[in-house]
């Protein structure tokens, strides 16, 4: 690892300000990015530790919607969101291990946008909205391809709100080694219709699949999928699993989301 | 070089660091509390499992200027006062919880946060917990055999498997 500044503001406006510096890059849990440096495959000037920000972790219900601070580690939201939205807590739980789940944090896990992360496919199947120290960001115009977002250089994610569905269900097909999705649904059903994310497939990172949605919309079963596929034009291809198995499992998984949502 | 300090299994201490220096590193180096080992240094072994502010972190993928004013407890922390073992490495030695032991800190660190939170664990919810920590050696068995004994549970249905 080359070496830099180290700098861990309080406030979320200390960290915008130590941002403003040349190649300074934000440190949210580090379970992404510490590992990244180590390769040397990114090499910021300062790094700017998002983590001594008492102001961006919490968990709380608003208005049907669950706000989680930017900087709350995922077992911090599987623990206090368990009552609140159950499948988010769910998803928490699961993500790596639980040492890299007292470290990670969901607005790292946003900012980064991995294809294969869990977040994602929660905040777009939810239509979360994604707040930062300038602006509010929709969730489908924040995630922009694999490890592309709509993030300006420095800005920071403080809070994320998750409108709480009636019904959702996440599955997560374990790639077991890395314990990412290999594919991943989270499904979620609003009374304006249902919505389905998938994480772990696509080239470009998460999506909805919009033909799902529309059955699912008219009649919530898994048999109303039934008749779909998914072209696997466009996903990912590795040594884990063929660009058709994920194609598969996306319907698989959705299918399985729906049976299961609660 | 910038001044980090922190309380290390109860003690105040302090080094000069760099940015990039690891937890794992200022433990080992600076303090040469070299109970805590680095295995694979990609956070995926658990070999350099600690607890920072009584939370499990993988001390390789932490850096130590992060942890500056917190709370960590190594496995040299884990001993009694008088210098014999804690329950839970006891209970490692009693069930053969380890063959070449390069693990053990980390998997004695993982036991420790996971019978905090919970301080009955089924045997499906030790080995989900120790996910994150791998051992080459034992096949697991008896890791979580000696967890399950540490938490004071009766254990000779899975002894006898």
């Amino acid at each position: 690892m080359y070496n830099f500044d180290f700098e861990r503001p309080s406030t979320v406006d200390e960290a915008v300000k130590a941002l403003q510096a040349e190649d300074a890059q934000a440190l949210g849990g580090g379970q992404t990015l510490i590992p990244t440096l180590k390769q040397r495959l990114a090499a910021p000037a300062k790094l700017v530790s998002l983590a001594g920000i008492a102001a961006m972790r919490f968990v709380k219900t608003e208005g049907g919607k669950l706000c989680v601070g930017g900087g709350t580690p995922h077992a911090v939201v599987a623990d206090e969101a368990a009552k609140s939205f159950p499948a988010l807590a769910k998803l928490a739980a699961n993500i790596g291990d639980p040492a890299v789940r007292n470290k990670g944090t969901v607005g790292g896990s946003l900012a980064n946008n991995d294809p294969s992360a869990c977040y994602p496919s929660a905040a777009l199947a939810c239509g979360a909205t994604i707040v930062t120290n300038s602006r509010e960001i929709t969730a489908d115009d924040f995630f922009q391809g694999m490890f592309e977002t709509a993030l300006e250089e420095g800005e920071i994610i403080t809070e994320v709100r998750f409108p709480i569905p009636q019904a959702a269900n996440y599955q997560k097909f374990e790639q077991p080694a890395s314990r990412f999705a290999l594919t991943g649904i989270f499904v979620a059903k609003y009374p304006d219709g249902v919505r389905v994310a998938v994480t772990g497939a696509s080239g470009d990172g998460v999506f909805r699949w919009t033909e799902a949605e529309k059955a699912l919309s008219a009649n919530f079963s898994a048999d109303a999928i039934a008749g779909l596929s998914v072209d696997p034009d466009g996903m990912i291809e590795d040594l884990h699993g063929s660009a058709a198995y994920r194609a598969h499992l996306v319907k698989v998984l959705t299918g399985r989301a729906v049976t299961a949502a609660r | 070089m910038p001044k980090v300090s922190m309380t290390v299994n109860g003690k105040p201490v302090s080094g000069e660091v760099e940015g990039r220096t690891l937890l794992v590193q200022f433990l080992r180096e600076t303090l040469g509390l070299t109970g805590t080992h680095v295995g694979c240094d990609t956070s995926q072994c658990g070999a350099c499992t600690v607890h920072v502010g009584g939370k499990s972190v993988k001390s390789c993928t932490t850096f130590a200027l992060d942890c500056d004013g917190a709370e960590v407890a190594t496995i040299e922390g884990m001993a009694n006062a008088d210098g014999s073992l804690g329950t839970i490495q006891q209970a490692f030695q009693d069930h053969h919880g380890l063959q070449c032991g390069f693990c053990t800190p980390g998997m004695v660190m993982s036991a420790a946060a996971l019978l905090k939170e919970n301080p009955k664990p089924t045997e499906a919810e030790v080995r989900h917990y120790l996910e994150g920590n791998i051992c080459r050696c034992t096949g697991y068995h008896n890791i979580v055999k000696a967890i399950l004994a540490a938490s004071g549970q009766d254990i000779s249905a899975i002894a006898a498997e």
